[in-house]
């Protein structure tokens, strides 16, 4: 059993947990995933690790609230129980050798890029980072990437926060500038990176994303997570999860991602129902 | 007495709509009347065709004299899992196939008669071999399938102290996520796991080697020899355009969905696809299971397989099984592409036909494209059973650890001996995908080299 020391809302669709897993606070890097069960036969969910405490014992996930077992997870409070939490999964974040970095973050993916971007920092990387939001209220880790990054931009969709516009207008301000860029990590929403890349494709700069495909054992065995990447099938979990951006099948990992949409918004609407028509139902099934 | 007490079965109109369990098992009346068609042959062939070499005339006898709990310990010295191989081991390739009354009529029904005594155990609540883990030198064992499970219990027969690291949440590797219920009901597989955990040996889940733990640190922790019976692996796909298609399952992925996840179960969170129309790749026991679980799942099914029918690499048994059940056999196909509909789910496949050409290495023909011969055949489901390749997560990680050209682990065929010091290896993470029983028996020649490597250890001292 896993226990979850903190729990802090960081804005109403996002949650940053700290969870007591020794084993894997351990060996846990920048780069590296989980998974968990919030109940038995619940269903196994990947969750990049935010931020670990070998001291403690402690590795911190931040999650969105977007399917049935992250809202659950929402609903766990500090100092309860979640069955199964296994890692640190996936190949760590490369790092070596990175002189000048920009970052770009989208949304929850910008917890993610955080524990990159301290990283970097910490073995001097120059590291600027661009972070993209819809609205003020989404806005998270402003502070901690401000501290670690040696020029720090904000973006929102509607201009509620920082400079309105799209990360991307910030990115070719940057990469346009003339200043040595070695590397863009990007870190978002797949749509997002899929932009980042054709933007950095077009300016010759070898960019890093990082995937987050449906998967169940996390350890190569199950091949749902396969995408593809300069032609040839690759699996996010053991390949992974970061990749050549400017070599993945943007559009094949996006559709994939929708495999299962249909039948949970199926199953959503079903559970709704029931609830909409209470004790009914099962009254009228006897 | 030519023929065998057939086996009694839940009808194929009935059990291809469930997932319960399609062999019931002998009564007692019929596994004494099968038992006493052994010849008991004194130079045992059968024992000679059996992996984990079952004292088979023996226990045999036993249940002929119906003494069932005598019959339980014959089998118990040589099998950790006998509820386990006498419901999945191909017997008609191996013991069964050596059966002299197989000459002139059908072999004993070797597989039955073990699992009618595995279960009468059970039921009779079962007498529990004493905790015997104490204290003794400790052995960790990584993967807790059928290879594991079987070093696992002999070293614990031995006095050791053994540690079983599993990746997932729940312990028993293929026999827990690849095999479904309805041919080995998971309330068996745990009820064998939770008897060797009474005998001694301790679990634990969620732990990665390789990952969580290195088997380094393995050593540093006190252990002095692992076993690795980590499995077989990545699955393999066909490497034909469209396969990354939603609706385009490997094997693995779509049987773990239902066996582990329960995804088929009301209740469950994981989703699984449901198609109406599937495709099954492969000939293997895993595409039967898959093409069987998906029929359960009221999908129309058709397995195609490269090969001519008679290559099927399938148990006998659950091709007519899965014949009975409706399910449909395209022999001799192989698949071009797939194409998809608009929303990017697959729409089926464009086959081609495939002609017998010369006999290969082992035997079988290889099959040939027949020019011009390509078809479209609509599905909106596929699974992929083509086999397996190795898992880089543990080689990888493990200094020292040699491979071979594939991938897989070094080990030696009798000891499972790898090139590290006190480090042993067996099962499909050595041979690449094979049999339940075949990773048992290397699991089991393992732990009795892993005890000679520490006697030897303790003497050099």
């Amino acid at each position: 059993m896993y226990r979850i020391l903190r729990k802090e809302i960081l804005n109403p669709q996002v949650i940053r947990m700290a969870i007591l897993a020794p084993a894997v606070a351990r060996k846990a890097q920048p780069g590296q995933f989980v998974i968990l069960r919030t109940y038995r036969n619940g269903e196994r969910i990947p969750l990049t690790i935010a931020d670990y405490d070998r001291e403690e014992g402690s590795v911190t996930i931040i999650f969105q609230k977007v399917g049935a077992t992250t809202e659950e997870l929402a609903r766990i409070s500090e100092g309860e129980c979640i069955p199964d939490f296994v890692g640190p999964l996936g190949r760590p974040t490369e790092t070596d050798g990175l002189r000048n970095v920009v970052i770009v973050a989208g949304g929850v993916g910008s917890a993610i890029a955080y524990p990159m971007a301290k990283k970097l920092a910490e073995q001097g990387t120059n590291v600027r980072t661009i972070t993209g939001y819809r609205s003020r209220d989404l806005v998270i880790l402003e502070k901690e990437f401000r501290a670690c990054s040696d020029e720090y931009h904000l973006v929102t969709d509607d201009g509620s926060a920082g400079n309105k516009g799209l990360v991307t207008d910030a990115l070719r301000t940057i990469l346009q500038s003339g200043d040595p860029i070695d590397q863009v990590i990007a870190i978002g929403p797949l749509v997002m990176m899929k932009f980042v890349c054709q933007l950095t494709r077009e300016l010759g700069v070898k960019t890093i994303v990082s995937m987050n495909p449906v998967m169940i054992d996390g350890t190569g065995m199950c091949g749902g997570c396969r995408l593809t990447v300069g032609g040839k099938t690759r699996f996010a979990c053991v390949d992974g999860p970061e990749f050549d951006g400017n070599e993945v099948d943007f559009p094949e990992a996006i559709s994939r991602a929708s495999m299962y949409r249909e039948l949970e918004r199926g199953e959503h609407e079903k559970t709704c129902r029931l609830f909409a028509q209470g004790g009914e139902i099962a009254l009228c099934k006897q | 007495m030519r023929t065998r007490v057939a086996m009694p079965v839940q009808p194929a109109d009935r059990r291809r709509k469930n997932f319960s369990e399609v062999a019931l098992g002998y009564t007692r009346e019929q596994a004494v009347t099968e038992a006493r068609r052994c010849l008991a042959c004194k130079n045992k062939p059968c024992v000679a065709g059996c992996p984990v070499g079952i004292d088979i005339p023996s226990f045999v006898a036993k249940i002929a004299e119906e003494d069932f709990d005598g019959a339980y310990d014959i089998l118990r010295a040589s099998t950790q899992l006998p509820a386990v191989c006498g419901r999945v081991c191909p017997q008609e390739t191996q013991c069964e196939a050596q059966c002299v009354r197989g000459i002139r009529g059908e072999a004993v029904a070797i597989g039955s008669l073990e699992r009618f005594i595995a279960d009468d155990h059970a039921r009779k609540g079962g007498n529990f071999p004493s905790d015997r883990n104490s204290g003794g030198r400790k052995i960790a064992v990584i993967g807790s399938g059928p290879a594991g499970l079987s070093c696992a219990g002999v070293l614990c027969d031995q006095g050791y102290d053994v540690t079983v690291l599993e990746a997932l949440h729940e312990p028993g590797g293929v026999l827990t996520y690849g095999i479904p219920e309805f041919r080995l009901p998971k309330k068996i597989v745990a009820r064998e796991i939770d008897l060797l955990a009474r005998h001694g040996v301790k679990i634990r889940t969620n732990e990665v080697v390789g990952k969580t733990i290195l088997v380094e640190e393995l050593f540093a922790n006190g252990y002095e020899a692992v076993f690795i019976g980590s499995g077989a692996g990545l699955p393999r796909f066909l490497d034909v355009p469209g396969e990354n298609l939603k609706g385009v399952y490997s094997a693995n992925e779509y049987l773990t969905r239902i066996n582990l996840m329960k995804a088929n179960e009301e209740g469950s969170s994981t989703p699984v696809y449901r198609g109406k129309r599937t495709l099954v790749f492969g000939g293997g026991n895993v595409a039967m299971d898959a093409a069987r679980c998906a029929r359960r799942m009221g999908s129309e099914v058709t397995v195609v397989y490269r090969r001519s029918e008679k290559d099927l690499p399938a148990r006998a048994e659950e091709v007519l099984h899965a014949k009975e059940e409706g399910i449909e056999f395209l022999c001799l196909a192989n698949p071009v592409r797939f194409y998809g509909d608009d929303n990017g789910y697959v729409a089926g496949a464009i086959l081609q036909e495939m002609m017998e050409g010369p006999k290969d290495a082992d035997g079988r023909s290889k099959p040939i494209p027949l020019y011009d011969s390509a078809f479209s055949f609509d599905a909106d489901m596929v699974v992929v059973a083509v086999g397996t390749m190795p898992n880089p997560i543990l080689t990888s990680a493990t200094h020292g650890l040699a491979t071979d050209k594939r991938g897989v682990i070094r080990a030696e065929e009798e000891s499972g001996k790898t090139s590290l010091d006190g480090v042993f290896a067996g099962g499909d993470a050595v041979t690449g995908a094979a049999t339940v029983i075949l990773a048992m028996s290397a699991g089991k020649r393992a732990a009795y080299a892993i005890n000679r490597y520490l006697r030897d250890k303790e003497t050099d001292k």
